[in-house]
């Protein structure tokens, strides 16, 4: 299991976060989502609701967003579910940041696909710039985290930051992402490879390349 | 034989082309659906029953069969009321080596919206729900999209594309638990608790989600089912061996020349699969080392046992391995094995959920042995108490992730024995000489 740490409900967090409440487009998008669930089971919106708390709470601070206890209260009030079952699910599940966060949280994957395509180099990059596990650097920019298998074997090494992710990666092509980011510029998300459009080979497909210029329909060709 | 471009499926898996809705009809998506859904509930699982269509998640159980096992007159709650069925879609692809389900999904989402209808249609659903990874982030927003253009186009909703069958598809972001992609995991994390695997029986299709008949099926798996009903079981079933039919989304990963996600028939052969689409392997043939061929939970295959093998679940089964979800992880000489198998092992102790002691310990217990084998601080006997540990977590817990834990390091320990031998001796000589 992953080792996570609560942060702990003190004084200060309360009176910060005590009054959390939706914003008016937040509350409009709750009530969207709770609507995706049959009646009496309102409980099963808990997972989106939180990720919408953690969104807000982030774009009130500027960071990725995070998880206080006050704010899982709120959310465990607006579905009246007893506090622990909010807990539990949001310490569960490691999407859900339960200690304060930076700008930007840099996921590297370091699972085998990746490292055997050279995420040490990329986790080493991130190092070098002052990030480690479980840390905000100085500037408040960059907290780190290595994950698990992301799905972007193909395209490895990858990183995700944020809602972003930034595939077939080296050391001096982070720098590029990571110097963008921190001067405010958003770079191109998805593959760095020069020439390659997804997960295709690089290159070039080899298969289907009349998609490449056209809606191709090859229906008139079964 | 290889398969030509017109027999693909996924013909936008690369995403050069839009995803919309028009783009994709353009294409040949929602083509026909009420003349599909007409044909009838038993006819579609006959249909894809015939086809040999097996499950694309990695159990590879035979979807139609499946479908078969949803009751076909509701059972009734406790107050005599009828309760719905539901389909549940399986996008929680999390295992180390699989990344097709997120090209379906971010460049063709509506062949999945269409299958999604389709399969609920057969098994007689009233809902379907996407649960799909909280880290596609991208990805999600982009099915949250096409759905609404679905619904917008009348293609879901109330009379679902004029067939007469009222059908929504809802989408629920997971928040990064892999376990949440084992079937009954899903449904409890679908309910809003922790994604903690039930006891079977009851089996979803008689108490799943909220205690309703319930089907988890793949995304691939859903996904293919309209083009085998427009195109007939008959055409699906003339690729790959018997037993293994149809076509595969194969995603190539590691040391070769160009990994690549691409759709081929089942059973090409390893060999194939990698000069063709691959460019081949990292420094040549010559230069294989091992191959996790179904994704990270699947033992790995020496260089010359898979390189003429048959890439489908009985030609893998055969070299000890599995097709799982046809996630191929390529490692040529220069990898570490025994490092690349102890950072799966790793990979387990952090997905496991800590329900059952085995896994939960055993997990850990298991990597932190990896770890010392990796540095040969270890003795020799403990090559086959690690292996002894293994079977005793292997079967003994709720779900398969003991088993996944257990298989990789079975696998290096069949194969590679002399390597962790070698390993031991060399860190003893550098002790020994230090004294």
């Amino acid at each position: 299991m992953a080792d996570r740490y609560i942060e702990p409900d003190t004084p200060e967090l309360r009176a910060r976060w005590g009054n959390f409440a939706w914003t008016e487009a937040n509350a409009a998008k709750a009530k969207d989502i709770i609507a995706r669930y049959p009646e009496g089971r309102q409980r099963s919106a808990v997972m989106p609701l939180l990720d919408l708390a953690q969104r807000q709470v982030g774009a009130e601070e500027n960071t990725q967003g995070w998880l206080p206890i006050p704010v899982m209260e709120f959310v465990a009030t607006q579905l009246d579910m007893p506090i622990i079952r909010v807990v539990e699910v949001a310490s569960f599940y490691t999407m859900y940041n339960i200690a304060p966060i930076g700008r930007f949280h840099v996921q590297v994957c370091g699972t085998t696909p990746c490292m055997l395509r050279g995420s040490d180099d990329i986790i080493a990059a991130c190092k070098a710039r002052g990030m480690k596990a479980g840390h905000i650097t100085d500037d408040g920019l960059w907290s780190f985290t290595e994950v698990e298998c992301m799905g972007n074997c193909a395209s490895a090494p990858m990183v995700q930051i944020n809602d972003d992710n930034y595939e077939d990666l080296t050391a001096e092509r982070l720098d590029v992402v990571l110097d963008a980011l921190a001067k405010g510029e958003t770079p191109k998300a998805g593959t760095q490879e020069p020439g390659r459009h997804t997960v295709e080979p690089s290159g070039g497909p080899t298969t289907l390349t009349a998609m490449v210029t056209e809606n191709h329909d090859y229906r008139g060709e079964w | 034989m290889a398969l030509a471009d017109k027999d693909r499926i996924f013909t936008n898996v690369y995403g050069y082309q839009p995803w919309n809705l028009k783009e994709a009809q353009a294409r040949g998506a929602w083509d026909g659906t009420k003349d599909i859904i007409a044909k009838g509930r038993d006819a579609i699982i006959e249909e894809i029953k015939a086809s040999g269509l097996r499950g694309r998640g990695g159990a590879g159980f035979p979807t139609g069969l499946k479908w078969s096992f949803m009751p076909k007159q509701p059972p009734v709650d406790h107050n005599g009321n009828p309760k719905p069925s539901f389909l549940v879609i399986n996008a929680d692809e999390s295992e180390p080596g699989s990344c097709k389900d997120r090209e379906i999904i971010r460049h063709d989402p509506h062949i999945l919206l269409e299958g999604a209808l389709v399969a609920g249609f057969a098994m007689g659903a009233r809902a379907a729900y996407i649960y799909i990874r909280g880290e596609y982030i991208r990805e999600a927003e982009t099915l949250f999209a096409a759905r609404d253009e679905a619904y917008a186009a009348g293609l879901l909703g109330k009379n679902a594309a004029g067939s007469g069958y009222d059908f929504d598809v809802f989408v629920h972001r997971g928040a990064g638990a892999y376990i949440c992609g084992e079937e009954t995991a899903m449904i409890e994390s679908l309910e809003g608790k922790k994604g903690q695997p039930r006891l079977k029986p009851p089996f979803p299709a008689g108490a799943g989600l909220y205690g309703c008949p319930t089907t988890v099926n793949n995304v691939e798996s859903i996904a293919v089912a309209p083009t085998i009903m427009r195109r007939g079981a008959s055409w699906f079933s003339s690729f790959g061996r018997d037993n293994n039919k149809g076509t595969k989304l194969f995603q190539i990963s590691g040391h070769v020349n160009k990994p690549c996600v691409v759709e081929e028939e089942m059973s090409i052969p390893f060999s194939e699969l990698i000069e063709k689409h691959c460019g081949g392997i990292r420094g040549g043939k010559e230069n294989l080392l091992a191959v996790i061929p179904g994704g990270s939970s699947v033992p790995l295959v020496p260089a010359d046992q898979i390189w003429d093998a048959p890439m489908d679940f009985d030609g893998l089964k055969a070299v000890g391995s599995g097709l799982g979800t046809a996630a191929v992880i390529v490692m040529d000489k220069s990898t570490d094995i025994v490092r690349a198998i102890a950072r799966l092992s790793h990979f387990y102790k952090h997905e496991s959920c800590g329900q059952c002691t085995p896994c939960r310990e055993g997990t850990g217990w298991m990597w932190r042995v990896m770890e010392r084998l990796r540095t040969g601080d270890a003795a020799v006997e403990e090559i086959d108490m690690l292996f002894q540990v293994t079977k005793q977590v292997e079967g003994h817990t709720i779900c398969a992730l003991g088993d996944a834990a257990a298989w990789p390091i079975q696998g290096l320990i069949r194969h590679f024995r002399p390597e962790l031998e070698r390993r031991i001796a060399e860190a003893g000589n550098v002790a020994e000489a230090a004294e």
